[in-house]
C-alpha cells in the first residue's frame, strides 16, 4: 500500500477537516481568552501586598500547574456533571467543557507570563501616571497594560500555538477537532499516511496564519512614528501642510 | 475651590515633615514653603533627602508625620486623634491634579507620541474631549519648542526633548505648583541648556516652582530663593546673591566649595 495522492487531495478539501480545524482554533481561542483574563487577576493577586489575595493565587497556580491537561478535561466532562446536575444540560457541550478545562490549566501559565510582563514595566511609569492625578485603574489600563502587553505578546503567541495542539486532547471527551477528524477517517479506511498528512497540512497552515497575525500585532507595538495610523497622525503635519512657504536654501 | 488665596498663604507648605525608610530617618522635621509665583531652588548633596521631600509633596509617598498644605488646605492626610491618617489612593489622585511633577528620568509613556503624552492628562484626568485635548497639548508642545516633534515617540527624541515633553505634560494641567526632581541630572551636558531655558521661561511667566537641582547656574539666574538641604533638614535659605556670595552656615560654605 503506497501513498495515494488522490485520497490525500480528496481529504484535503473534505469539509470535515475544515470544521475540525475551526473547532481546534475555536477551543484554543476561547481557552486563551479565559486563561488571559483569569491569568491577569492571578498575576495581580500574586504580586499583591495583601496576603488574602496572594494565598489563593499561589494555590491556584500550584494546583493547575501540577495537573495534566488530559486529566482536567476528563474531570470537566465526566466527573463534574455527576457532581453538578446543571452541567448535564444540552448547553454543556464538549466544546465548552474543553474550552473551560484548557482555559483553567492555561491560566496558571498565563499568570506567570502576565506577572513578569507587568513587572517588566519601569516603576517610573506608574509614578508618572499617579503624579498626573490618574486613578489606579486608569494607570493600569492606559499606562502599565499597553507596555506589559508588548512584553507578553511573543510568549502568548507561543501559548496559543500550544493550545491549538492541546485541543487535540479533547478527542477523549468526543470533541470533533482536527486530529479526531483524521483519526475517524483512519479508523474507517486504514489510510494512515494520507489522512495524517492532511492533518499535518492543516496544522502547518493554522500555525503559519497565527504567526503572521502575531507579527502584525507586534508591529503595532513598535512605537515609532513610521507606520502611524491616520487617527494618531501628528497635528504638526497639518500645520506643515498649511504653511506652504518653500524652504530657503 | 477658591482661586483667590490671601498673599500670606503659601501655595505649597510643609511643616515638621518626617520620613524614614526601614528605620533610616531621611526627613527630620522639614519646614519649607513656596509662595505664589515664587521659584525655589533646592541644593544639597546626594542622599540628603531633597528628592524624598519632593515625592512627599507630590503625594507619591506617605509622610510618617507632618503636614502638607496646598493653598492653605491640608492634603495627603488628615489628623485622627493625634495620629496621621493617609487619604485613599483615589482621593490622593484628585489632590495630585494641582501639583505638577517632573522627574529626573522623564518617565514619558513610551507607547504614546509626544502629543499623546501631553494629552493623556487632559483626557483622562480632566475629562477634556480628544480633539480639544490634542489641540491644547499641541499648544503647550509649541511653547516648549517641540511642535514639530509632536508625532514622535519618546524613543525617537533626545533626552532634552523628552524632558521638555515631560514638562509640557505636567504644565498642560495648569498646576498650582510645579515640582522638579533633578530635571537635568540624567541629561548629556549639551542638552541641559534647552531644558533650563524652558524652565527659566516658566519662572519668568510666573509659575510657582520648587526645583531640586545641581545646576548652580539655574539657581543663580532663575530662583527667588535658594535652599541648602542636608541631613534631612534645611540648613540655609536665602536669596541667590546672598546664598552664593555670603553664605552664613559652615555647611553651606563647604557645599559651595565643592560645586563651584
Amino acid at each position: 500500500m503506497i501513498f495515494d495522492p488522490t485520497i490525500f487531495f480528496e481529504q484535503l478539501v473534505n469539509p470535515a477537516y475544515f470544521w475540525g480545524a475551526l473547532t481546534s482554533i475555536g477551543v484554543a481561542a476561547f481557552s486563551l481568552v479565559i486563561a488571559t483574563v483569569l491569568g491577569f487577576f492571578l498575576a495581580v493577586g500574586r504580586t499583591s501586598k495583601k496576603s488574602y489575595l496572594r494565598g489563593p493565587s499561589h494555590l491556584y497556580v500550584w494546583f493547575f500547574r501540577a495537573l495534566p491537561a488530559l486529566l482536567v478535561l476528563l474531570i470537566m466532562w465526566n466527573a463534574l456533571p455527576q457532581i453538578i446536575p446543571a452541567l448535564r444540560s444540552d448547553w454543556y457541550t464538549p466544546f465548552i467543557a474543553a474550552s473551560i478545562g484548557l482555559g483553567l490549566v492555561e491560566a496558571a501559565f498565563m499568570a506567570e507570563i502576565i506577572r513578569s510582563a507587568l513587572s517588566s514595566v519601569d516603576d517610573g511609569q506608574e509614578l508618572a501616571g499617579r503624579a498626573l492625578g490618574m486613578k489606579p485603574g486608569s494607570v493600569m489600563r492606559k499606562v502599565i497594560l499597553p507596555q506589559a502587553i508588548r512584553t507578553a505578546l511573543p510568549p502568548t503567541g507561543n501559548e496559543f500555538i500550544g493550545l491549538i495542539k492541546y485541543s487535540s486532547l479533547a478527542s477523549v471527551i468526543s470533541l470533533k477537532e482536527l486530529l479526531t477528524t483524521a483519526q475517524v477517517g483512519v479508523n474507517i479506511t486504514f489510510r494512515y499516511a494520507e489522512y495524517y498528512a492532511v492533518a499535518i497540512i492543516y496544522y502547518l497552515v493554522i500555525v503559519s496564519i497565527i504567526t503572521i497575525i502575531q507579527s502584525r500585532i507586534e508591529r503595532r507595538f513598535l512605537w515609532t512614528s513610521r507606520g502611524l495610523k491616520k487617527s494618531t497622525s501628528p497635528l504638526s503635519l497639518n500645520t506643515r501642510a498649511l504653511a506652504t512657504v518653500p524652504k530657503e536654501k | 475651590m477658591s482661586n483667590e488665596t490671601p498673599a500670606t498663604v503659601p501655595t505649597l507648605q510643609v511643616s515638621n515633615l518626617h520620613k524614614a525608610y526601614n528605620g533610616n530617618e531621611v526627613l527630620k522635621g522639614v519646614e519649607f514653603a513656596v509662595n505664589k509665583g515664587q521659584v525655589k531652588a533646592v541644593l544639597g548633596p546626594s542622599g540628603s533627602g531633597k528628592s524624598t521631600m519632593l515625592r512627599l509633596m507630590a503625594l507619591l509617598e506617605p509622610a510618617d508625620a507632618g503636614e502638607i498644605l496646598l493653598d492653605g488646605k491640608r492634603i495627603g492626610a488628615s489628623d485622627a486623634n493625634g495620629r496621621i491618617a493617609h487619604h485613599s489612593e483615589r482621593k490622593l489622585a484628585v489632590q495630585r491634579r494641582d501639583i505638577g511633577m517632573v522627574f529626573q528620568k522623564f518617565n514619558l509613556f513610551p507607547h504614546l507620541t509626544a502629543l499623546d503624552n501631553v494629552a493623556l492628562g487632559l483626557t483622562d484626568v480632566q475629562g477634556v474631549g480628544k480633539v480639544e485635548a490634542r489641540e491644547r497639548a499641541f499648544e503647550i508642545l509649541d511653547k516648549v519648542g517641540l511642535a514639530e516633534r509632536d508625532g514622535h515617540f519618546p524613543s525617537e527624541l533626545s533626552g532634552g526633548q523628552q524632558q521638555r515633553v515631560a514638562i509640557a505634560r505636567a504644565l498642560v494641567l495648569n498646576p498650582h505648583v510645579m515640582l522638579f526632581d533633578e530635571p537635568t541630572s540624567a541629561l548629556d551636558p549639551e542638552l541641559v541648556g534647552e531644558v533650563l531655558e524652558v524652565m527659566e521661561n516658566l519662572a519668568a511667566a510666573g509659575m510657582t516652582m520648587i526645583v531640586v537641582t545641581h545646576e548652580v547656574r539655574f539657581a543663580r539666574r532663575a530662583a527667588d530663593e535658594v535652599t541648602l538641604f542636608d541631613g534631612g533638614v534645611i540648613v540655609e535659605q536665602a536669596e541667590p546673591a546672598e546664598f552664593f556670595e555670603n553664605p552664613q552656615h559652615e555647611r553651606t560654605k563647604q557645599f559651595l566649595s565643592h560645586v563651584h
